[in-house]
Parts: structure tokens; sequence; C-alpha cells
């Protein structure tokens, strides 16, 4: 029983036509009489067999389609059963009904018959597959399906799809059917009016036909052919800038987060920390334990480590503080060697405690993916997390410092220490809350650090460097400045990247650091007026 | 002469004495008894101790500056590592065709890169005297000119203290790069003569010990040389209040420069006797950790000293080798408690320990208590 060619396509349009509904014509056709069709199809008819099953707006189409593209569409002997195979190892073989989808158990597989399928028809298979959540309700199935066409559109599918693009009602899914037929009939037909269609797409697929029409011998379209790419060329070239803006953005406040905290102890009380990479290890060090606390949570784990992070940190910077630091006041020098001391007993004290290898932090699910905003373009959303908690850190720090009584002492303090403490301000007690504030900060670095990078005994040392060049660069004693060092060495770190390596570039930065010092010895943004003489 | 004063002093013949007294003892331990006997030096020994030669040399280098002039170079350990891969190159050019893979003029990770012909920078380096000069060179030309762009712009205390750590952090990242041609990570190794004398014999080596302790009493004469001349003076003057002196009709930069090539060059060959005795150079010696090390050694043995750098060096090298050869793992705690003890117990030193126990009345070149907030206000 086989069904003209003819009728097939005729059928099919008339779906299309009527999508969402069942036509009267497919209800004649149960599925069982759809499968026996496509097992007793000669291998000229299996063709028209696909199609109806692909037309047929069966809920368990998909599955026997790609059951068969499989190999694992099979008929048992005995009863002529149509069933799928679910392991084909061994000798008997388990195998589900192809209609409910019900598991048969084990079959020997000398019963059951393989419905053969060639490689024409394979091809051809995929093409139909990609066509069939074209008919689906949600829109991103829709979209999914649309844009896995690109490329596929064969003489077998151009109909539907030119059919599917009238009926299609979102525009971005009939964008992607366009550009789909237009990649087909730039490719097949030469057709000019597609070139044009072309010159709008990001997609790598669009850009491989273009190619290939350059190469074509008509003068016409070789010429419309390179004017698209020329206009695709770029559009790249912004996205690509786009993207080094966006890595070079988050390397920045990734650069900030670090550095925002010795801008605090370094700047404002002009204690040279040494330790203050070791204080953003421990933050992602208690980012890791939290998240061994809370096993299959790894998102709450994280929610809760910034405020731990804050405190394991705070709590350190204590500790550092009362012990060393305190001892060595107006001795900056001696402070740099001294807590270089700690930060070594400190990195030390992880390695022998935790363990000297890298530890994983698991990434939660709402902060892995990325935002797609086109084809050549999309952006990785822990990056961006990152970027947003920088800001909010730095945020909250401009108002504490601004806004809140810790914050005018702390000013009142640097400015002026014996004219504070004669105002009745503990200088002592500012000291301590200052330092345990800029530790806080480093562990909230090293909380969001532990979703970029691996979290390991070394962690700190490789941002020390850069956190006191930033500080530097910016300017002491001024958040600002250590907001605009960040971004900014951050995004030339990035643009040199691509053209001189990462190591090259990260060379060329710290000269460029170097250079400026000498250009400019209290950095970018220096402090004016009674401040700047304390 | 200002090189001769130093030889009057009464300091400086005691430390000469002890050091060629060291020197001749550890040679005749190490010829004239068998090697069963339980006082004799092994050749192992005689390399270690040379390193700690090499390593007191550095140290009284890092003196010069942190203790004379009042800065802290964090980034000591990058000329050391200049005047170490200047020697380097003239060992890796004395291999010849002797490689694993036979080039006459290529070494070896040149050939593994696939290399065609020698980098320019490379030309020279087979010739000893060119060596040589270059291991004064190399460092003495970067401190000149990363010198030269610091002092002029009076950047001074902990601002330039951090910008010589991103110096020779920039420097080990640029020497791990393969394309730089010094061996990237490897670095430079493998090297099989000096001078036409085998490396790998035990007599070469106690010839390389004596070399390092001789060049230590130079290097030692040379500073206290320099720091009590009237340059000497002045660059004290500029440690403890650099705008007077500045107000005073002093150029300070200029004296700042000169004491601190001096002492970078003194690294460099600190840095080309270290090479041949360990036998391999690396970028890790341009780490900042290692520079910032040295410091320590230096504030252990006491400040503004020069023999307090010398006995700091040998100390805490010592300790190194003893406890990473027991438990490797505490070391790095006994170090950074070190730094913490030194600094908040020990700020003169073990030198100011001495001192304070005999009570006399040394040159007073020793920083005192007003300096150092004198320091910390500027």
């Amino acid at each position: 029983m086989s069904i003209p060619r003819w009728l097939t396509f005729f059928l099919m349009v008339l779906l299309m036509t009527t999508a969402g509904t069942v036509s009267a014509q497919q209800q004649d056709q149960t599925p069982e009489a759809l499968l026996e069709q496509l097992a007793d199809a000669s291998p000229r008819d299996t063709e028209a067999a696909i199609k109806a099953i692909a037309t047929s707006g069966h809920e368990r189409a998909r599955a026997w389609l790609e059951a068969y593209g499989n190999n694992r569409i099979s008929q048992v002997e005995a009863t002529g059963r149509i069933v799928i195979v679910l392991n084909n190892r061994g000798r008997d073989w388990e195998v589900a009904d192809a209609l409910t989808g019900e598991n048969l158990g084990e079959m020997s597989r000398r019963d059951l018959d393989r419905i053969a399928i060639n490689n024409a028809v394979r091809r051809q298979l995929a093409g139909v597959l990609a066509m069939l959540d074209l008919f689906a309700k949600d829109v991103a199935v829709r979209e999914a399906a649309a844009l896995d066409l690109l490329g596929k559109v064969d003489d077998a599918i151009v109909e539907e799809v030119t059919a599917r693009i009238e009926e299609e009602p979102d525009a971005g899914v009939r964008n992607r059917l366009e550009e789909a037929l237009a990649i087909y009939q730039v490719e097949e037909q030469g057709s000019l009016d597609a070139i044009e269609v072309l010159s709008g797409s990001l997609h790598p697929r669009a850009r491989a036909a273009l190619n290939s029409a350059v190469a074509s011998e008509d003068p016409a379209r070789k010429a419309a052919a390179e004017q698209a790419l020329a206009s695709i060329q770029q559009k790249l070239r912004l996205n690509n800038a786009a993207e080094t803006l966006y890595f070079g953005l988050s390397l920045g406040s990734v650069l900030v987060l670090a550095a925002i905290g010795l801008a605090i102890t370094f700047g404002v009380m002009g204690v040279i920390n040494m330790a203050h990479g070791e204080l953003i290890m421990l933050g992602a060090y208690t980012t890791w334990g939290m998240q061994q606390l809370l096993p299959g949570q790894p998102g709450l784990a994280l929610i809760l480590s910034i405020p731990a992070g804050f405190l394991v940190a705070a709590l350190a910077g204590i500790a550092i503080e009362r012990s060393v630091i305190q001892f060595l006041k107006g001795r900056p020098l001696e402070t740099l060697l001294a807590t270089f001391g700690v930060s070594l007993i400190l990195q030390q004290l992880v390695r022998t405690v935790i363990s000297p290898l890298n530890r994983t932090v698991v990434t939660p699910e709402w902060m892995s993916g990325s935002l797609v905003i086109n084809d050549a373009l999309s952006l990785t959303l822990n990056r961006m997390y990152v970027i947003g908690f920088a800001l909010l850190v730095f945020t909250a720090l401009m108002l504490i410092m601004r806004r809140t009584r810790l914050g005018l002492e702390v000013r009142a303090v640097t400015q002026n220490r014996a004219m504070a403490r004669s105002m009745g301000i503990k200088a002592t007690r500012v000291d301590i809350m200052t330092f345990a504030l800029g530790s806080g900060v480093a562990g909230l670095a090293g909380v969001a650090l532990s979703q970029l990078t691996n979290v390991g005994p070394n962690l700190g040392q490789n941002y020390i460097i850069d956190s006191f060049m930033v500080v530097v660069f910016g300017g002491v004693g001024n958040l600002w400045g250590t907001l605009v060092a960040g971004l900014t060495l951050g995004t030339i770190n990035q643009l040199l990247e691509p053209w001189a390596g990462a190591v090259l570039a990260k060379i060329i930065v710290l000269v460029f650091i170097i250079l400026f010092i000498q250009k400019r010895p209290k950095g970018l943004f220096p402090q004016k007026g009674r401040a700047a003489e304390g | 002469m200002w090189l001769t004063r130093p030889l009057q002093e009464r300091s400086t013949q005691l430390f000469l004495g002890i050091l060629f007294f060291a020197l001749i003892v550890v040679t005749v331990l190490h010829l004239a008894l068998p090697e069963g006997n339980p006082l004799h030096v092994s050749a192992y020994t005689v390399t270690l101790l040379g390193k700690y030669l090499c390593y007191a040399l550095l140290a009284v280098a890092v003196d010069l500056v942190w203790g004379y002039l009042g800065i802290l170079s964090l980034g000591h350990g990058a000329f050391f590592a200049l005047g170490g891969y200047a020697m380097g190159m003239y060992l890796m050019r004395q291999i010849g065709d002797r490689g694993t893979y036979g080039d006459p003029i290529l070494p070896d990770f040149m050939v593994f890169l696939n290399w065609q012909e020698l980098p320019w920078y490379w030309y020279g380096f087979d010739m000893a005297w060119f060596a040589f000069a270059m291991v004064l060179l190399a460092p003495g030309a970067l401190a000149l000119v990363f010198g030269w762009l610091a002092f002029r712009s009076r950047v001074t205390g902990v601002y330039l203290s951090i910008i010589t750590q991103a110096l020779t952090f920039a420097l080990m990242l640029a020497f791990f790069r393969n394309e730089m041609g010094f061996g990237g990570n490897n670095g430079l190794t493998d090297f099989r003569d000096i001078l036409g004398f085998n490396l790998r014999t035990d007599a070469t080596r106690l010839g390389l010990f004596i070399a390092t302790g001789i060049a230590l009493a130079i290097g030692y004469v040379v500073c206290r040389g320099i720091v009590t001349s009237k340059l000497g003076r002045v660059s004290v003057a500029c440690r403890d209040a650099e705008a007077r002196t500045r107000f005073l009709g002093y150029r300070v930069e200029r004296v700042q420069l000169f004491v601190f090539v001096v002492s970078a060059m003194l690294a460099g060959v600190a840095g080309a006797l270290y090479v041949p005795q360990v036998g391999i150079i690396n970028p890790s010696e341009f780490s900042p950790i290692f520079s910032i090390e040295i410091v320590v050694w230096v504030a252990l043995g006491g400040r503004a000293t020069l023999y307090g750098a010398v006995i700091g060096a040998i100390l805490v090298n010592y300790a190194k080798t003893v406890f990473t050869g027991v438990m490797p793992d505490a070391w790095l705690f006994a170090l950074g408690a070190l730094f913490v003890l030194v600094t908040v117990f020990l700020p003169q030193g073990i030198a100011g320990l001495l001192r304070k126990r005999r009570k006399s009345t040394d040159d007073g070149s020793g920083p005192s208590e007003s300096s150092s907030t004198s320091e910390a206000t500027a």
C-alpha cells in the first residue's frame, strides 16, 4: 500500500495550512497504518512513508523517526508488531512497543526483523526531523527547530518551509525560516534576493553559503555576495568588540572586587596588607566549605557564603590587626614584611589543613549558561553576576564611607588622627573596624572568585600584585579611583590579549603601570587638600 | 681612597678575618681529610656553603639600598636572576656540540623549539669577558633605567616597593615565555664547564666556593667604602629625611640612582656565581616571594649593618636547608613566623642584639628610633 508521492505532498501542504488542528485526511491513517506503511515500504516509497508520519501530528512521531534513523525500528516476525529497540547489545534485545512506548522486556534478536534504512533516506530524515518541531505550540521549541534548519533545507522540504513561513505567527521564528530558505536558495539556485536576505545574518552557516556564492562565475552574484559578506564582517567586528568589552568589564570587576578591600586598608589606613590575597582565598574556601555543608544545594550555599565569607575574612582581619599590625603603627615597610609572613602562614595552613590541591566549587544552575544576544554574541551569566556583585559591593562601601557614623569616623581618623581623638573618636576601635571592613570585602571577593577560577592555596597570591596595581593606579585613598582603575586595567588587558597573548598582555599592563606611576606618582585621582597632607 | 678606608676599620677587619678563616678551614677540611673522617667537608657541603655565600652577597646588596638608602626593594631577585641568566647564557654556549642534539651553536632548547639561528641577544656570550661584563651591565642597566624613572619622579617608600615587586613579577612572566629565547619554564641548565674547567669536578666546585667568598669580601668592602664615604652619609641623610636633604642642596635622585645601580650590580654578581654552583637558572628566581625573602634575611640579621645581612642570609638559608629536609611542610610556617617575629620583636635584628649586649659605640649608622618615625611620615 503506497500512496503516490504527489498525494503525500498534497497532504502535507494541507496539514501546514491547518497547523495545530488535525485534519480529516490524517485521521484516515491510524498510527498502526503509518507504521505498517513504513515497515512495508519499498526503498522508493520510504520517503512517502516518512512524510506521512512526520505530518501525522502523532505525539510519538519523533520517537519513531529518530529510532528509524538510528536503525532501531524492528518488526516482530511472529506478530507483525512494530517495536523500538532500546538496547541492541548481546543476543537478547530490550524492546518497547512503538505505539505505546510500553517496555516489552527482552526479545531474541532472531525474532526481530530490522526495518532497514539507507543513507539517502537518512539524510532526508534529518531534514524531516528538523521540521517536526516547527509545528510545536511553544515558540521557543519552534525557534530552536528553525535554527536547526539552517543549512538543512533541501529539495524535499523546501516547499514545506516556504509554506511554513507564511503561517508562522512569530516574527523571530519567521526570520529564522527565511534565513534557512535563503541559504538553500543561495546554494542551490543562486538567487540574488536570497543573498540580500543573508546579508543580515550572523550565523556561520549563512557565511558559508555566501562564500560559496562568491566562488560562482556569475559576476552579479559574486558582487552581491561579496557585498553581503562585507556587511556581515562589519557586524561581526562590532559584536567582537562588544564581547571584548564584556570580558574586559568582567575581569575589571574581579580586579575591583579584589582591590577595593585593599583600597580601604591601604588607602584609608595606610596599612600595607600583603595578606590581603589570603583573605580573598579564605572567602573562596568559605564558599567551598558551605557547599560541603549543604550538599545538593549549591545555590543556597553560595548565597549563604556571602555573609559567611565576609565574616570569616573580617574575623581573620581583626586577628591580624590585633596580633601584628597594631604594633607596627607608622612603620609601613615593616607592616608589609610582617603581613607577608602572615600570608605565608595562612597559605601553608590551608595546604596542611585542607589540601594543597585545588578544590572545585559548584556553580549553581541559575548562574551557569549564557545570555544569547545574537548568533555571534552570547554573554556568560556567571560573569554578569560578578559584574553586578562588584558594583553592588562598591555601592555599599561608598554608602558606608559617606553616610554612616563609621565612615565619618574613618575619614576623620585618616585626615587627622590626633584631632579626631581629641574630638572623642576612639581611634583604636576605628582602626579595628576599618580593617575588619576591608578584610571582609576581600572575603566577598573570594566568594565571587570561587565562581570564576579554581579555589586553591595560591588563589590569593595571584591577585595580590594586581590588586596593588589597581589601588596605586587609581590613586590611594580614593574608592572611585579604584573602580575606574580596575575596570580600565581589566579592559586594557582584554583588548591587548587577542594580538599579544595573555601573558604578554599582562606584562604590557604592568610595564604601563610602572611607567604611569613615574608620570603621576599619586595615581589617576590623587587626594587633594588637607587629607593628602595628613 | 674610599676603598681602602674600610680596611682600617676594626669591624671590617673582623668580618674579613672571620670570612677568610672560614674559607681556609673549609678548604683544608675538604682537601686534607679523607672521606670517612667525621670532620670531612664533602663536595656537596662545599657547594651548599658556596650557595649561602651567594645569598649573603645578595643580602649585602639589599642591605645597601634598604639599610643605607631607605629603599625597600622587593625586586632585587630580578637583578640576581639577570646576572644569573648572563652567566647561564655563557655556560650554555660553552656546551657547544656536546648537547643532546649536538648543534654546535644553538642550545638544546632552541633546537627543540625548531629555531634556525641564534637570536641577536645571544651573540657574544660565547666569550667569557663579554658574558662577565654583561653580568654587571644587564642588572646595572635595568636598575639605571628603572631607578632613573622612579627617583626622578620622587617615587619612594611603599610605592617604590610595590612597583619593584611588579617589575620582578613582570620579568618572571616574560622569562616564562618560550618565545623570549631564555629556555622558558625550564630555564638554562645542563652546563658542562666554565673557563675550561669541568663544572662537575670537586676541584671546580671548591674553586667556585672560594671565588664566591672573595666576591663577598670585595662586595662587603665596596659597600662599606660607599657607606663610610661622604656619598654614604648623604645617602643616610636621604633615608632619614629626604626632603630636608634635598632642601640642603643635594641631588637626592643622583645619590639614590648611584647606590641603587651599584646594589643591582652586586646582586647580579651574586646571581652569576650562584648559577654554576646550583647548575640551573630558571624564571622562579624572579618570583616576588624570593625577593621578599631576601629582605627578611636582612631584617633578621639587622638592617644597616652589612655584616648583619650576611649573618641573616646564612642563618635563614641554613634553617631552610634543615627544615625542608626534615619536615618540608613546616618551612613556610617557620618563614612566616620569622617575618612576623623579627619585625614585631626584633626591629634591629641579630646585629642589634649583639650591639646591645656589647654596649659598644659602633659607627652609629644603624637606623635609630627617630629615623624610623620620620620615614613613616615621609
